[in-house]
């Protein structure tokens, strides 16, 4: 994070990344699927929110830990960014992939267990930044929040990819469906995909890092 | 009985022909396409997108300055 915050290369590769995939993902050969038709394109949208989400909350987790072990507020920051950043992705995935499933699956909540699982997922990273608000004193605070975001992030990862795969599932690679590799394999599709996911996460960190940044110059002023 | 054989083979290669081209015809933005109104949706997008990272540098300056005004009083 340190050095993301210092460093200029990475933003402008984010431009050129999310450049590539709005003309890539509109204009690239994209596999010929039955139901899904030019839909498919929103792989390179939908997917990637998700896959920022969890690498940001992953890095947040990261950073959760490194509070506890130092008490050094800054990390603390670290956290509480890239959570909320990460919340952000989450509601534009869960938006967006009700809009794709209204033309797909029909409704745009049909109580796939994917869709439940991420709006729970959500709610309880909602319950994390009101829990953060309610607090007052800053190292009690980032102590609760460091806790709390650890156990989120533990029950995330079986809401998003293990209950899912238990029942029957709309979504691609979840229950009797086809697994997600079947899209991996269309090589049209990966060109785009990969560096979406990555440009888009990037674009990400660009928000969190300077929202860590307006805030680290606020408690300077604070404290003055 | 010849002339089963013949009607089942006649029924499967029908068959066959229209799984083939129920693959073939399945609808795509193809006229769309062809019509160049693609580059008007990719441009609006660019746009916006443009826009976007637009805000975002001149935010990263303007931190950039201030944390240079705060580093210069301390």
């Amino acid at each position: 994070m340190k050095y993301l915050m210092k460093a200029y290369w990475w933003k402008l590769l984010t431009v050129i990344l999310l450049i590539y995939t709005v003309i890539g993902g509109f204009l690239m050969p994209a596999p010929r699927l039955p139901i899904l038709n030019e839909t498919i394109r929103i792989l390179h949208f939908h997917v990637p929110m998700w896959f920022g989400m969890i690498i940001m909350f992953l890095v947040s987790v990261f950073y959760a830990i490194k509070y506890l072990s130092t008490k050094n507020l800054m990390y603390d920051l670290y956290a509480e960014q890239l959570v909320n950043i990460g919340v952000m992705f989450g509601v534009l995935g869960i938006v967006s992939g009700m809009i794709w499933a209204k033309f797909t699956w029909g409704e745009s909540w049909s109580n796939d267990p994917k869709q439940n699982a991420s709006a729970v997922a959500l709610l309880i990273y909602f319950a994390l930044i009101i829990l953060r608000e309610s607090l007052q004193d800053d190292h009690q605070k980032a102590r609760l929040g460091a806790v709390y975001n650890i156990f989120a992030f533990a029950v995330l990862i079986p809401l998003l990819f293990v209950l899912p795969r238990m029942t029957d599932s709309l979504h691609p690679g979840n229950g009797g469906n086809p697994a997600f590799g079947q899209y991996d394999l269309d090589s049209d599709l990966r060109m785009v995909f990969y560096p979406a996911v990555l440009g888009w996460t990037f674009l990400g960190f660009w928000m969190a890092t300077l929202k860590i940044r307006a805030a680290r110059l606020q408690k300077h002023l604070d404290y003055e | 009985m010849n002339k089963i054989v013949k009607l089942l083979f006649l029924l499967f290669f029908v068959g066959l022909q229209l799984i083939a081209r129920s693959q073939s015809q399945i609808e795509m933005a193809d006229d769309f396409r062809g019509e160049g109104k693609i580059y008007v949706v990719i441009m609006v997008v660019l746009l916006l997108l443009g826009g976007i990272f637009f805000t975002l540098f001149r935010f990263d300056r303007r931190l950039s300055q201030l944390e240079k005004q705060m580093g210069e009083e301390k």
